[in-house]
């Protein structure tokens, strides 16, 4: 124990001597932060929409055909729950839902004035933005089509509510997605260069000789790495709360336990590549294509998973930022609690159960 | 005597390479035992093996009486390594790198403290001491390496091409150091390229492509060769060997 202490206290006195790179690594969230801060648009398929319809009638069922047909909806797994419209969207069962209340039909008859309800999920502003438009033309299409030529547009509105994002900005959706890369950034990258220094310049072998184990050794590396991520992660968080004005609604602590979970899960893959690699140019190379990447592109963090082909959903699928991602937006922005992210929950600790012992067995085993 | 390192028939193979080819022999407790052979001999392999570095293929052996597959922990306590490439720590000074491995040793502060001290003086680290490792020339930096291998006081000292790159002065001294750690006890373990060295050794091997072509005192080798100088000694019986195969 006294051992790992003493090691932890050297990698904290290695970070603090190279001031270039503990500038680089307290620097870079915050400018990647104003970085992002320009709008990513992209094109959105396959928005999850629940349909709550109470009019049972030919006309609402015909509606809400018209909106799986367009390409851009789909129906939400058969075994979710949607009665509860606030749970369902919580658990991200459905981005949006539909409510059509008794008497639709009568009212495009009567062409009485009608209430069409659409709840949408701000939380990913993107696929929000995208939900809202796509549904107005549907139902303005749909409502051309039922009504006979040239008369005036019945009184059917739509009441439109935004929930949790009310302004659909961009910042409140790619805040999070930055903390998840810069947390896997940090954590991956820095430590297999930390430990694939140790082995490029020898002291790896000296310090192995000294009555210490490689899991000692290990842990002691990494730790002062956890302190750094946090402080970054909690950085960028203030800055995004200050600057952007993002929410957080959530309870920091339940985010502040994932996150730990998350940046053991990015440390056990830079264990990892530390072991198959002998120089920190390589290691940071292999950190990069192997966290920076994934947690970036394959989270869902700028790209919808539900829009990838086939093959990328899958080897999503061992990408931990793909999980952080869904606690953290779900944490900051909806307030969800472990209630409705327990999935995400025990993806994220099984999978970092599992890079954590592979990491171990493979650095014993170089070893030995 | 009682023999410090022990091997039987110790073997290396990296898949279809055989680094090291049942070696057999034995150092004695107290000895400068001079382990020479040329570049990829397989010289580092053994001392790896024996610090508990690299578990070997096949064979025994034993350190300080452990066991080298089972107690390689307890070997660890009772020697001390210095590698021909500088191994510690150029980002921290010369005090915070000895200090690391006093705390890694087990050292109390006060033990720790008295002992930087005493081979501060021995080695005369003193005025570089609290210079960063990394800014210091080779002899200075081997110096200090071998003090971070003598602080916890080892039975056996593993030097692995000790002196390479260092001017000819700081070498008569280096070995000066080993003569007084061996008289106060010390087994020492040393490689070297340097022949003049070798001849300072109790006992020479000479290892050749994985194998130990002879072992004996440095000069009965040379009356058994008829050769005069251990140069030439080990120069023939390697390149001899060299033809024969």
């Amino acid at each position: 124990m006294n051992k790992i202490k003493f090691i932890a206290i050297k990698e904290v006195r290695h970070i603090l001597r190279d001031s270039r790179s503990l500038t680089i690594a307290i620097l870079m969230p915050i400018l990647m932060t104003l970085l992002y801060g320009y709008a990513i648009n992209l094109d959105v398929k396959n928005i999850k929409l629940a349909v709550l319809d109470f009019d049972k009638t030919r006309e609402s069922r015909e509606l809400t055909q018209k909106f799986y047909n367009s390409g851009y909806f789909a129906r939400p797994s058969a075994s979710s729950d949607i009665s509860d419209p606030e749970r369902t969207l919580k658990s991200g069962d459905a981005n949006i839902i539909l409510t059509i209340r008794p008497g639709f039909a009568s009212a495009l008859t009567d062409l009485r004035s009608y209430e069409l309800g659409l709840l949408i999920d701000g939380a990913d502003a993107n696929t929000a933005a995208a939900s809202f438009s796509y549904s107005g033309i549907i139902i303005g299409q749909f409502l051309e089509s039922k009504l006979p030529p040239g008369a005036e547009m019945p009184g059917v509105v739509i009441s439109q509510q935004v929930l949790y994002n009310p302004d659909m900005k961009s910042s409140h959706f790619f805040v999070p997605g930055l903390i998840a890369s810069i947390l896997m950034m940090i954590s991956a990258l820095m430590t297999s260069v930390t430990i694939a220094r140790e082995k490029e310049t020898g002291t790896m072998e000296q310090l192995l000789t000294s009555p210490v184990t490689p899991v000692q050794v290990i842990i002691g590396k990494v730790l002062p790495y956890i302190g750094l991520a946090l402080l970054d992660g909690i950085l960028v968080i203030l800055f995004a709360v200050f600057h952007y004005g993002v929410p957080f609604v959530g309870s920091m602590w339940l985010l502040l336990f994932f996150g730990i979970i998350y940046i053991i899960a990015a440390l056990s893959i830079g264990i990892f590549i530390s072991t198959l690699v002998r120089t920190q140019q390589v290691a940071m190379m292999a950190a990069q294509i192997t966290t920076m990447l994934p947690s970036v592109m394959l989270s869902g963090f700028i790209f919808e998973i539900k829009n990838m082909p086939q093959v990328l959903q899958y080897i999503t699928y061992i990408v931990p930022a793909k999980y952080f991602l869904l606690i953290i937006r779900g944490i900051m922005l909806k307030g969800s609690s472990l209630h409705v992210l327990w999935t995400q929950a025990i993806f994220l600790v099984a999978l970092t159960l599992i890079l954590l012992s592979i990491a171990v067995k493979k650095f014993e085993l170089k070893i030995g | 005597m009682e023999n410090a390192v022990v091997m039987d028939r110790l073997t290396k193979r990296f898949g279809d390479f055989t680094a090291v080819d049942e070696i057999s022999m034995q150092v004695k407790k107290g000895e400068i035992f001079g382990f020479l052979g040329a570049n990829g001999a397989g010289k580092t392999t053994v001392i790896r093996m024996l610090c508990g570095l690299l578990l070997p293929t096949s064979g025994k052996g034993s350190v300080s009486g452990f066991d080298i597959y089972r107690d390689s922990e307890k070997i660890k306590q009772s020697i001390g390594y210095m590698s021909q490439k500088f191994s510690l720590y150029k980002d921290l000074t010369g005090q915070e790198n000895l200090r690391f491995y006093g705390s890694v040793y087990q050292l109390s502060k006060g033990d720790l403290r008295r002992r930087i001290d005493s081979l501060a003086e021995s080695l005369d680290l003193r005025e570089f001491i609290d210079r960063l490792a990394g800014s210091l020339p080779v002899g200075w930096r081997q110096r200090l390496a071998l003090a971070a291998a003598l602080l916890h006081s080892p039975q056996i000292l593993f030097l692995d091409e000790p002196t390479a790159g260092v001017d000819p002065v700081f070498r008569r001294r280096f070995w000066e150091i080993l003569y007084r750690l061996a008289e106060e006890g010390t087994t020492i373990f040393v490689t070297t390229h340097y022949m003049d060295e070798a001849e300072f050794c109790q006992r020479i091997s000479i290892m050749h492509r994985g194998r130990l072509i002879e072992m004996g005192n440095p000069q009965e080798l040379i009356r058994k060769y008829q050769q005069i100088t251990l140069q030439d000694l080990f120069v023939n019986l390697i390149s001899g060997k060299s033809t024969d195969e």
